[in-house]
């Protein structure tokens, strides 16, 4: 007789996620719903000041820009991202080419910014070719704007969506749009109608591991944007660690924490359909694999 | 011959049709060996090959002028000539620097231990057994993977504040152990969801009980899953910025906390020095690896 000892195994990892993960979330629910504190805290009473102050242009604007931000950033990566691991995918030699791409993200998430502030600071790499090519006297003006933050968001997670679409595409078998084009398809078509379809596994996984991270981005705009470019990671950060609006920060939270659970929920609907697909059909391994690559969601 | 020509087409309507197809692939191991899949390349040059060689060049360009601004003999601006000035610099005269690398390390070794012994155990109960709160497991150890790393940093650092805990190495560790076990987790169920569990039960037949089975059987079989997710939470941990800026407290400065108050004090030498170094670190470190990698990714 084999006795159950599931519970057993699982209730340490989940004892520790409850506590760490799940409590804080809920706290962080329960505050969006309290009052503020002067002093930084809450005050327990019911209230729904902290999402009637969302409600305020200034953060909207931001809000807004959040979303368009993360939308194209997402979309460029998505359109670099697909020939990139189409061409690993039929490359005799995967794994030198994968190494390539996942080499610079093993180094430090915060030394890659610096690296494009030192390429298009005032005193950076191209004002100076600008400069010794006597092209121009005075700096141009690269960083602090909605353009640097969208480059240096693409460049740090284009990984994210090369290796997922790799591992999907690897496994297409390619005969089919041999097959494809013997029975009249276009090259373009072929792709289209073909090959798409039966990636779209990996696509998802990567439009959900660009665009949530990205939707939360702190750091790069942080760094590398200006005032105007301040997303929503920025935003609450600050109520945090300044302000101290604690339910603000909190029902911000939440909006950002509601924004990626659809996502989520939309992720798992689609993994659902066609029996139970098998997890590295998503092409979440390599995300894993591959991370040393900077962790989940930092931007 | 035929035959293989009419299950292609068979395979290409059901592709067309948006269906996987159904062709029993006969004796192949792996979908589509038998049809030699990557034997016919077009001749020239793929546009795929063309964004794979611009990608790679966007990739390496920050790191390229890191590496030559390191070398620099002025501070920042323009290139004045050879020295190694930031390299003495960095090795001799940076106290802090090495103290932050000290803590990084520690944490990074520790929250790794406990988040792979954690999700390792998880995953042996999740994967071999059905239990109540199976689903829960799953599903706490997709979420935290997901949710931007904002308010993961954001929600703890409320929920320390809840239960009056002090801001420092203590819970920075928490911190990155609850990040990490996701990361293992995935892993190793990876693994173990590929070795026969006829296996398992053999051991059993054969009277070993279940910390007998655990311990020669199952454990050693997930060997590359656990140490390959023990690698993945170092790396994560030893990288993660937006979380422990959260979290940590005086005493608890990790390297990416100094190299961001470094760039925020402006171009600091020292860290293109540090970036150069820790870049040939890891490449030294990783490049044995490539090819354990290659073979994750493209499983």
């Amino acid at each position: 007789m084999k006795r159950n000892y599931g519970s057993l195994y699982a209730a340490p990892q989940s004892i520790w996620l409850t506590l760490f993960f799940a409590a804080p979330l809920l706290i962080i629910i329960a505050y969006s719903f309290m009052k503020r504190d002067i002093y930084g805290g809450v005050v327990p009473q019911f209230s729904l000041d902290a999402y009637e102050a969302i409600a305020n242009p200034t953060l909207l604007t931001v809000a807004w820009r959040t979303l368009w931000v993360s939308a194209i950033a997402t979309l460029l990566t998505i359109l670099i991202a697909l020939p990139c691991g189409y061409s690993i995918a039929r490359s005799g030699n995967q794994a030198l080419r994968l190494f390539l791409i996942i080499v610079p993200f093993w180094t430090n998430f915060l030394v890659r910014i610096y690296a494009w502030i030192a390429i298009l600071g005032n005193e950076g790499f191209i004002n100076d070719a600008l400069r010794a090519l006597g092209l121009t006297t005075q700096s141009l003006r690269f960083l602090y704007n909605q353009g640097s933050v969208i480059l240096v968001l693409v460049y740090m997670y284009l990984p994210y969506a090369i290796l997922p679409l790799f591992s999907t595409i690897d496994k297409f078998d390619f005969t089919l749009l041999e097959a494809a084009r013997d029975l009249g398809a276009t090259r373009m078509q072929a792709l289209r109608k073909v090959l798409l379809p039966n990636i779209k596994g990996g696509l998802v996984t990567a439009v959900l591991f660009t665009f949530i991270p990205i939707f939360g981005a702190y750091a790069v705009p942080l760094l590398v944007g200006g005032k105007d470019s301040y997303m929503l990671g920025n935003i609450i950060a600050d109520q945090v660690t300044k302000t101290r609006n604690w339910p603000l920060a909190s029902s911000l939270s939440m909006g950002v924490t509601v924004m990626t659970g659809i996502a989520a929920i939309l992720f798992a609907l689609r993994g659902r359909r066609p029996a139970q697909r098998a997890p590295e059909e998503t092409g979440l391994g390599p995300i894993a694999a591959a991370s040393g690559m900077p962790s989940g969601g930092q931007a | 011959m035929k035959i293989r020509a009419r299950a292609r087409i068979r395979a290409i309507r059901a592709a067309l049709r948006g269906i996987r197809p159904t062709t029993p692939r006969i004796g192949a191991q792996k979908a589509g060996s038998i049809w030699g899949r990557r034997a016919k390349r077009r001749k020239g040059i793929a546009f795929s090959d063309i964004v794979f060689a611009c990608v790679i060049v966007f990739l390496f360009a920050p790191l390229v002028v890191l590496l030559a601004y390191s070398f620099n003999a002025s501070k920042g601006g323009s290139f004045t000539g050879f020295s190694l000035i930031w390299y003495e610099k960095l090795f001799l005269d940076s106290g802090d620097l090495w103290r932050a690398f000290g803590n990084s390390v520690a944490i990074a070794l520790t929250a790794a231990l406990a988040a792979t012994v954690l999700g390792t155990l998880a995953a042996v109960g999740t994967s071999r057994y059905g239990f109540w709160y199976r689903g829960y497991v799953k599903t706490m150890s997709f979420i935290p993977m997901i949710l931007p790393e904002i308010i993961v940093g954001v929600s703890l650092l409320v929920f320390f504040a809840g239960v009056g805990l002090k801001l420092g190495l203590v819970t920075v560790w928490i911190a990155h152990t609850t990040f990490n076990i996701p990361f293992v987790y995935l892993l190793v169920s990876a693994r173990l969801d590929e070795f026969d569990p006829s296996v398992v039960e053999a051991a059993h037949d054969l009277g070993a009980s279940e910390v007998q089975t655990l311990l020669k059987v199952i454990l050693p079989m997930s060997m590359p899953g656990i140490a390959s997710g023990f690698l993945t939470a170092v790396t994560l941990s030893l990288e993660d910025f937006v979380i422990t800026f959260f979290v940590s407290g005086p005493g608890s400065t990790t390297l990416p906390l100094f190299i961001y108050s470094a760039i925020r004090f402006g171009v600091s030498p020292v860290i293109n020095a540090l970036s150069v170094v820790m870049v040939a670190g890891t490449v030294l470190l990783v490049y044995p690896l490539r090819n354990f990698l290659k073979a994750f990714a493209a499983r």
